[in-house]
């Protein structure tokens, strides 16, 4: 009986290779043939923040298309990185995508971004730390879609109560700390900020410190200037001062400054949104982040339009992203679900369209951009797993194993 | 209260009875307090009751062939299905976990580097990043079916004895009632789970009206076992003592092995057991109810009370199910994600991480498919050498001739 068994099953097995081999689920790797017909039809998968951001952009799509004579279908994603994951794979990725900048580098790397950098003449005009972000293997690959930076946001009534004026407003580390300590007390904390690199790396920046090179082609978390960075962050914690958002029940730093548990918080412009939608009422000012020993300092966000290296329509989705970002559009996006413009020219006009974002939009002078290097999510979030229990660790320790898995992955993606 | 109402006779019967010629009830045969085989028929580690030996005179063999074909040609379709959907993709994942793919192009091509066992061996022998995050979430995963299985069966077992009673009243409604933790979705109790458990939730409010300060549940990475030797003043975590700090296995040290599951973990234990003990109570219910009730009356006609019922011829009955039920709740155990998925993510500290999210996020965070597909495949192992284990350990054991292999 066994070995009729084992013909049988090895019949089968091979019954079952053959039927796989011939499909043609993995399709072939030759150079994608392009369409050059006048009407194409792109694809556009999207992860929004909500209702607001996929209306605007299918309306952007819908004037693109009387433009253009192309069609464009706009999807949002449910989970993006597994939907991309899994078109990538299967040879089908829509034209054009956002890309966050966490998986940027990920898909840089596999090849399936379609470096178009240099089809775009006016390139220079978009915010420097984020092209420096955007950029893989010396090429800018994609365009930032927008950008989001952080600063300082005050609860005014809380200040006021406080005994504090506009005067008071920190502009040094010092004077940080101090306004803090007066204002935490009685069920307030002075500053409360979510437990990750994403807002605590404004501290490091401010030192003078950050996580790799200009370049992002070396580790230096493994520093004097990023421990003092850290080191400033703890003795608040230790002092009651600042809290991280989860211990005061919040899931981030506008929750916790609208429901009035934080005087300050540490956030991007997505915060005008959320209050106005969840905590109308709350009177709030947003300045810059202050000083630290190296001067000014803060971080910025984005996302960039992707084209698929495998795309049939390679150049209409050029040309999709081109009038995507183009600066009228991108001061329609700001006001459709406000993100700030990528583009220093527009950038000026949001300005003056939007007077008490100024400290956001000041704060692209000065700000860095995300780090992207292939593989670094888990390194970065190992990063922030350390972070939270930085109360009761050492700074240098923390970096210092920053250090050692950031080189560890470099290493291993050479 | 007798178990049955049925020992009415037996127990008047005098002690004595059981020396004396035995009521012999039906198939059960044999002394009660070695009853096995009736209820047992499918033991683990047993081949079954023995009683089919293998005839001597075989059928022709032309004949048996004919007859295989025919059997293969029968079980064809599920056998296609169960390998095209099954078989196949496992043989598929365990060729992309000898890979370098990052899922952005055809893994069975050559075009995705082929590295042998280097996803293995960068989770089990080298020191990084990668390994200590596999150990940690074996080590949270270990604490987690360590408390959830034994409660859950536990539990399951108590809850089914009890609904089992035939002087119980509104039985249907208890039945019911434990029943339905296991109909919801685990997404939803999951969520509402994630409310009561809030630092000022319902949970802590309750605790605080008997005076007691409820720790910010989701929140609070530290080890129940080393916080609460912390409390007794045995060992002080924030310097934990030379010998546990100093020494490391796979990357954590020995001290972060044995501090014990987080206090974010032991809620979505508490969670797990809550949810599964009504299924496995219907497992056990089932069993129970199938108990032959001769076995019983004859238990009672030896005299036994209600505890050694329970000991020596409720449990015994029970063990192929409670086999099953420590099985499938290991496996479950092991594959923990929806929960994780949702209430933590590995937060706080990476002390909800368990293998089988962390293969996902491998794959789909670090689009390392590869190395997401290793740690499937070592899990799977794990499962594999632990359900051995089980079996071994439930297996029949008694001196009975011919019994022992």
């Amino acid at each position: 009986m066994a070995p009729r068994t084992a013909t049988a099953a090895l019949v089968t097995c091979a019954a079952l290779l053959a039927a796989t081999g011939c499909s043609s689920s993995f399709g072939g790797d030759k150079e994608t043939q392009q369409d050059t017909g006048a009407k194409q039809h792109l694809k556009v998968l999207i992860a929004t923040s909500g209702d607001a951001e996929t209306k605007a952009v299918k309306e952007a799509a819908a004037a693109y298309e009387k433009r253009s004579g192309n069609k464009v279908t706009v999807e949002a994603a449910k989970d993006m990185n597994q939907q991309l994951a899994q078109s990538f794979a299967g040879h089908r990725p829509p034209d054009v995508f956002y890309v966050n900048s966490d998986q940027f580098a990920n898909y840089a790397k596999g090849g399936s971004l379609y470096p178009y950098g240099d089809k775009v003449k006016d390139a220079d005009d978009f915010a420097e730390p984020l092209r420096t972000a955007f950029t893989y293997d010396g090429k800018l690959v994609c365009l930032p879609k927008d950008t989001s930076t952080l600063a300082l946001a005050i609860n005014t009534d809380l200040w006021k109560k406080a005994g504090l004026t506009e005067k008071d407003y920190p502009t040094s580390w010092d004077e940080l700390r101090k306004v803090a300590g007066k204002l935490t007390g009685d069920g307030v904390t002075g500053l409360v900020t979510s437990d990750e690199y994403q807002r605590l790396g404004v501290f490091m920046k401010q030192a003078g410190g950050w996580i790799t090179d200009a370049k992002q082609t070396k580790m230096t978390a493994d520093s004097a200037k990023n421990a003092e960075g850290l080191g400033f962050v703890r003795s608040l914690l230790r002092s009651g001062s600042l809290k991280y958002a989860k211990q005061v029940d919040t899931s981030w730093g506008g929750e916790a400054l609208g429901k009035g548990k934080a005087a300050m918080t540490i956030e991007g412009n997505w915060l005008t949104g959320g209050m106005k939608l969840d905590y109308p009422d709350v009177p709030y000012k947003v300045v810059p982040l202050p000083a630290g020993p190296a001067g000014k300092a803060t971080l910025a966000f984005s996302n960039c339009w992707g084209v698929a290296a495998e795309s049939a329509h390679r150049s209409a989705a050029v040309d999709l992203v081109k009038y995507l970002s183009s600066g009228e559009r991108q001061l329609k996006f700001a006001e459709g679900f406000g993100v700030m413009p990528s583009r220093t020219s527009a950038l000026a006009e949001y300005a003056k369209q939007e007077p008490d974002a100024k400290a956001w939009v000041d704060a692209n002078a000065y700000a860095q951009g995300p780090v992207t290097v292939a593989g670094f999510d888990k390194v970065l979030s190992q990063f922030n797993t350390e972070l939270q229990s930085l109360r009761t660790t050492d700074p240098k320790k923390i970096l210092a194993d920053l250090q050692r898995n950031g080189e560890q992955t470099m290493a291993k993606g050479d | 209260m007798p178990f049955r109402t049925t020992h009415r006779t037996a127990r008047h019967l005098p002690r004595g009875a059981s020396s004396g010629p035995r009521p012999a009830p039906g198939a059960a045969g044999g002394d009660p307090r070695t009853a096995g085989s009736p209820g047992a028929p499918d033991a683990p580690g047993g081949s079954g009751p023995k009683a089919a030996p293998r005839t001597p005179n075989t059928p022709p063999a032309g004949r048996r062939r004919g007859e295989g074909a025919w059997g293969w040609l029968f079980v064809s379709p599920m056998v296609l299905i169960l390998g095209l959907f099954l078989v196949l993709p496992i043989l598929m994942a365990l060729w992309v976990s000898l890979l370098d793919w990052d899922g952005q192009s055809n893994p069975f091509t050559g075009q995705a580097k082929f590295v042998g066992l280097d996803n293995y061996r960068t989770l089990l022998t080298e020191d990084g990043l990668d390994r200590t995050l596999f150990a940690t979430s074996l080590r949270n995963n270990v604490y987690y079916v360590a408390l959830t299985v034994p409660l859950q069966t536990g539990l399951a077992l108590v809850l089914a004895l009890i609904v089992n009673q035939r002087l119980l009243r509104a039985r249907g409604a208890l039945r019911t009632t434990f029943f339905f933790p296991s109909v919801t979705s685990s997404i939803a109790v999951s969520t509402v789970f994630l409310f009561l458990f809030q630092g000022s939730g319902a949970v802590n409010t309750l605790l605080s009206w008997i005076g007691v300060k409820g720790p910010n549940w989701f929140a609070d990475s530290r080890g129940v076992l080393s916080t609460l030797l912390g409390g007794l003043g045995i060992v002080d975590p924030d310097h934990p003592p030379g010998v546990l700090a100093d020494h490391s296995f796979m990357g954590l040290s020995w001290y972060e092995w044995l501090s014990g599951p987080s206090v974010a973990m032991c809620t979505i234990i508490l969670l797990a057991v809550w949810t599964t003990s009504g299924t496995f109570m219907l497992i056990f219910l089932a069993a129970l109810q199938d108990i032959p009730r001769e076995l019983e009356e004859a238990a009672a006609i030896e005299g036994v009370n209600r505890r050694q019922m329970l000991r020596h011829i409720t449990l015994p009955a029970l063990r192929p199910v409670l086999f099953l039920v420590l099985t499938l709740g290991t496996i479950a155990t092991w594959q923990v994600f929806d929960q994780v998925y949702v209430m933590g993510q590995g937060a706080p500290g990476n002390t909800t991480l368990t293998p089988a999210f962390l293969s996902y996020s491998t794959a789909f965070d670090d689009a390392d498919f590869g190395q997401g597909a290793a740690i499937a495949f070592i899990l799977l192992v794990l499962i594999l050498l632990i359900t051995a284990l089980q079996r071994w350990a439930l297996r029949e054991r008694g001196p009975r001739p011919g019994r022992n292999r």
